[in-house]
């Protein structure tokens, strides 16, 4: 028993298993950013995953063409944006419903990833370089997880940071927590919803192709139809978790990743759990701890943008 | 409108019928194929859809072929398979377990149509089984295994506990032992056939845990890739994986089903087709070892003598007698070897393996 | 110059009729050109996907096979939905109504039991559904938790927890240790209609039943007036004294239930058995089905029924046109979108602006 338990500490607390989940959560947190300020503006895009998707097909293609993983990953900003872009032209521009937009977006995402990627089954790529600072990356413990990893991990806390900041310290993010907020207001002080939300989502669809283009291009560096297998529901689901606020957000995918990787980990330890219950921990622990998050905030109804979701047709 | 709507219509029925007239020709035989995932999921359905290739280029133009992929297992599976039956295919292969009920329902309805099923264990006088032993090539990666270990430690990811993956992992567990009595496995279950991303992760996990070969009963190379990136060995499976893993894979437990593809056409169009269960392994080719590689010479010597024996029939991996994890022997129903049935729905591990089977 | 958006004074009827053509008539012409590069033939699709599976009453009986579930889901779905409360966990609810009601198959399989066991294998699949849906009602209701990560979250857990079962204690035991049930025996089976050999079942009279008992809900009772009042104008409902806790328990009960009894009758009937590969995915799509149906129990009938002609005719592509599926999928979002979009024109019309306005200014 005591020997179980200082197998778990030992292996929670290696530098490599912070690696793993690192690792694990990095495409979770750039889609649910991305996703986030979305929601934020007051749109609803449950497309995550066809852009992912997409993004993870156009990101391998690119790389795979031009031995670039830069290249590449441009490739998968431009895939998810361009989805992004018939998204919003629909709910945006036609008040098409979102929800179903959205849902739409994802089955058009699959189909196309497997037609872009079917060429390219069975093609390797050499995986986005990690980064080697001369006396910095031999630091122990830190050095890899703060100056060892790929560039994609890095880019995408600084991408969190950056929403964070944008969202509560520029008078852009105020706008556009405005727009979210009480869309026939901000239309009324004369902001521009429409064009905000288009930008958003835009922005939500790069973000959501980036983190595509992190599995082909670092993660596995190879490509298979469907490999994002679900991640971007779990992204959606993360920006929920997290109240909309990115510093939950954080929270709420290293603990996502955390518990994944601990459900698969713990199984040569033997607890005694059958392996679909190891497999199940990440979704329960997200529900219990998102139940103790808002028992503790008191039922003071829900923290999403009042306006989100539902379709703005300015009065002429 | 209305009327628009109409000759719109008749046009595009005259068409139609014009194109679909046409495409009534010859003789060809159609054969249909059903595949549970996408063909580009470089492993399992990658594999049969290699093999509906090999056989479309044997038989050139005597066969036509025709293929449904991602067809779920569920109510959906019925219907794919009646549809191949009702647009005139002769022969139809079916290539999961999961579609064994459907297929056999079609299989009643159609009895002029011929049916073949992997990996199941229901036939009737138009349908038959199929499988590859793959267990005789995971002894002999369990024994290359146990060879090049030096933590004694082998990692195995594996999909879900159903009796071809039990039988593969005890299969390996003997062959290593044979070599190494105290080699010891670690399994992680990932739920899925293909998750490349999970498949990385249960990797890395195993790796910590101390193994240093990697060997996977899932689809995807990404065991392999990560193996290669951490400097340790793997073995591949379903398709060989070398591309991802030139200095890691040691070799791969190929399916080739072109060959029994090509010979069940070929069957039906010289009418000599009967309702049959065939379990092929690496003395009919429906089993290939990729190449030995990155291994001393002793070690693939061995490997292939070993490979040779198995073939030959000589020896068999499942040979009595085998202790189970509890330490009782285990009845040895085919004389000197556990005879097929016991294999094809094993669901015990053998002694050594320190992992809990559901339901028990 | 600008393309603006107005709303109209009145729903354009005309519009509201021909939208579905227009649609199909727009995807063709995108298609038609991913076809054409691809070497088919546009008109070939047409008839492929739309107008084959009509022909021929083996494919208009799974037509119905296919919508039954998602017709059933999206009733349930809708009712959520119009009060804006956010299921995304019907798959889940299926799930565990197929396993609720299973369990009695399984129990009293190769038993001499008489014919009250499918009803009430029907009912447990329904109690089984409406408990599982309860659970993210009630983490909303007492602890202000996101119904729409609860009941996703939930989905995973129902999915693993059956595979656990039919791997574990439920499985055949003549089954060779594959993870299956035994077949259900016909006591446990839900009917077919016709002896022909096709699939056509009486769980397609249910779901029509339950459109009927959804219109009245929603048409003619308090509780139909309350959730499309909380849908429309949730203060006034507020102020008007309705329960808004007792809704969202209300409508996670029924639309699980609905869920549940979809999932058992799915298994009782068309599958015949229980085993990890039940679902195909219902739950997400019966969401479309529901929107696509504008929210109303007709509306969704038609819709299920459209969709369900698009996955058989996109079978029949992938047979007779030799289109791998990814195209078919591509097909079935771009006509989503244009079905969508011209649904849109009915209440919205597009306007050609001359004059460009900057800010609006405020008015006191």
């Amino acid at each position: 028993m005591l020997e179980t338990l200082s197998n778990i500490v030992q292996l929670i607390f290696s530098v490599s298993f912070i690696l793993t989940v690192i690792t694990a959560s990095t495409p979770l947190l750039l889609a649910a950013s991305g996703e986030l300020v979305v929601e934020r503006s007051g749109v609803l895009n449950l497309g995550v995953e066809g852009m992912m998707i997409v993004g993870a097909a156009c990101g391998f293609a690119g790389a795979y063409m031009t031995g670039s993983t830069f290249v590449g990953a441009l490739c998968g900003i431009l895939a998810g944006a361009a989805m992004a872009a018939i998204f919003g032209i629909l709910t945006l521009g036609l008040a098409v419903n979102q929800v179903a937009t959205g849902l739409a977006l994802t089955i058009l995402g699959v189909g196309l990833s497997g037609l872009i990627g079917a060429r390219f089954v069975g093609e390797k790529i050499v995986p986005a370089a990690h980064l080697d600072l001369p006396l910095l990356t031999g630091l122990p413990v830190v050095g890899r997880i703060l100056f060892g990893e790929d560039a994609f991990v890095y880019v995408s806390m600084a991408l969190v940071i950056g929403i964070w900041l944008f969202l509560y310290r520029t008078r852009m993010g105020l706008v556009l927590r405005a727009v979210g907020d009480n869309h026939a207001s901000a239309h009324a002080l004369g902001y521009p919803v429409l064009r905000i939300r288009m930008l958003a989502v835009l922005f939500g669809g790069a973000c959501a192709g980036l983190a595509g283009a992190y599995l082909p291009l670092a993660y596995t560096p190879f490509f298979i139809p469907g490999m994002t297998s679900g991640r971007g529901w779990i992204a959606l689901a993360l920006v929920v978790f997290a109240s909309w606020r990115p510093g939950r957000l954080v929270i709420g995918a290293y603990l996502f990743g955390a518990v994944s990787i601990l459900g698969l980990a713990l199984q040569p330890l033997h607890l005694g759990i059958p392996q679909q219950v190891m497999n199940m921990l990440p979704y329960l622990a997200t529900v219990i701890v998102l139940v103790l998050i808002s028992r503790s905030r008191g039922t003071a109804g829900s923290a999403a943008p009042a306006s989100l979701g539902m379709v703005f047709v300015p009065d002429r | 409108m209305k009327r628009l709507h109409v000759v719109a219509m008749a046009a595009a029925l005259a068409v139609a019928a014009a194109t679909f007239g046409g495409a009534r020709a010859a003789d060809k035989l159609k054969v249909g194929f059903i595949y549970v995932g996408p063909v580009g999921d470089l492993g399992w359905s990658y594999q049969h859809d290699l093999g509906r290739k090999a056989m479309e280029k044997a038989l050139g133009d005597k066969v036509e072929t025709t293929y449904l992929e991602n067809v779920p297992e569920g109510a959906d599976a019925e219907r794919s398979i009646e549809q191949l039956a009702r647009t005139g295919h002769k022969l139809i292969f079916t290539t999961s377990f999961g579609f064994m009920e459907a297929t056999l329902k079609v299989a009643k309805k159609y009895p002029n149509v011929f049916f073949e099923h992997a990996t199941g264990f229901k036939r009737a006088p138009n349908m038959s089984t199929y499988a590859a032993r793959f267990y005789e090539g995971r002894y002999i990666q369990g024994q290359i295994a146990a060879k090049m270990s030096k933590t004694g430690i082998i990692g195995y990811i594996v999909s879900f506990p159903i009796p071809e993956v039990i039988s593969n992992i005890n299969a390996t567990m003997l062959g290593a032992q044979s070599i190494n009595p105290n080699i010891k496995v670690k399994i992680i279950w990932v739920n899925s056939w293909f998750d490349p991303g999970k498949e990385a992760d249960a990797a890395k996990a195993l790796i910590d845990q101390g193994a240093d070969i990697l060997t996977q009963h899932t689809d995807s190379p990404a065991a392999t890739q990560i193996a290669e990136q951490r400097g340790i060995h793997s073995f591949g499976e379903s398709s060989d994986m070398i591309k991802f893993g030139p200095h890691a894979q040691l070799t791969a437990d190929t399916d080739y089903w072109g060959g029994y593809y090509t010979k069940r056409a070929q069957a039906v169009l010289d009418g000599t087709w009967k309702s049959e269960d065939t379990w092929g392994g690496l003395d009919s080719g429906m089993v290939v070892m990729a190449p030995y590689t990155n291994m001393p010479d002793d070690v693939k010597k061995m490997a292939m003598a070993t490979e040779a024996s198995i073939r030959s029939g000589a020896f068999h991996p499942f040979k009595c007698p085998i202790v189970d994890q509890d330490g009782k022997t285990v009845e040895c129903k085919g004389g000197t070897r556990l005879d097929n049935g016991q294999i094809l729905s094993m669901n015990w591990y053998v002694k050594g393996i320190d992992d809990k089977l559901p339901g028990k | 110059m600008q393309l603006v958006l107005e709303r109209r004074a009145e729903r354009s009827n005309v519009i509201a009729i021909a939208s579905p053509l227009i649609a199909i008539a727009l995807t063709l012409v995108t298609i038609g050109i991913l076809f054409a590069i691809l070497g088919k033939n546009p008109l070939t699709a047409l008839y492929v996907y739309f107008i084959e599976p009509l022909t021929d009453t083996f494919t208009l009986q799974e037509i119905a096979v296919k919508a039954t579930p998602l017709v059933m889901i999206a009733v349930g779905l809708s009712l959520c939905y119009i009060a804006n409360i956010w299921n995304i966990g019907a798959e889940g609810q299926f799930l565990v109504g197929a396993v609720c009601g299973s369990w009695l198959a399984v129990r009293t399989n190769g038993a001499d039991v008489g014919y009250w066991v499918l009803p009430v294998m029907l009912l447990l699949g329904m109690i089984g559904g409406a408990l599982y849906g309860l659970i993210p009602a009630i983490c909303r209701v007492y602890f202000g938790a996101s119904e729409i990560l609860t009941s996703l979250m939930l989905v995973y857990v129902a999915d693993l927890g059956m595979d656990y079962l039919v791997r574990g204690p439920w499985r055949d035991p003549q089954g060779l240790n594959f993870p299956t049930t035994a077949a259900f025996d016909p006591v446990a089976s839900v009917p077919t209609l016709f002896s022909g050999g096709g699939r056509l079942h009486a769980g397609s009279i249910i779901a029509l039943i339950v459109i009927m008992l959804a219109s009245v809900l929603l048409g003619r009772t308090i509780m139909g007036f309350e959730i499309r009042l909380v849908g429309a104008a949730p203060r006034a409902a507020r102020f008007s004294g309705f329960n808004a806790d007792r809704l969202v328990l209300f409508t996670f009960a029924v639309s699980g239930a609905l869920a549940g009894l979809a999932g058992i009758i799915e298994v009782a009937g068309p599958i015949g058995h229980l085993d990890p590969g039940v679902s195909s995915g219902y739950g997400f799509t019966a969401i479309i089905v529901a929107f696509l149906g504008r929210l109303n129990p007709l509306g969704i009938l038609i819709a299920g029924l459209f969709l369900a002609l698009t996955f058989i005719g996109g079978e029949g592509a992938q047979i007779s046109m030799k289109v791998p599926l990814d195209l078919t999928k591509v097909f079935q979002g771009i006509l989503l979108f244009y079905v969508l979009a011209c649904d849109s024109l009915i209440v919205y019309r597009v306007r050609l602006l001359r004059s460009v306005r900057t800010a609006v200014p405020a008015h006191a």
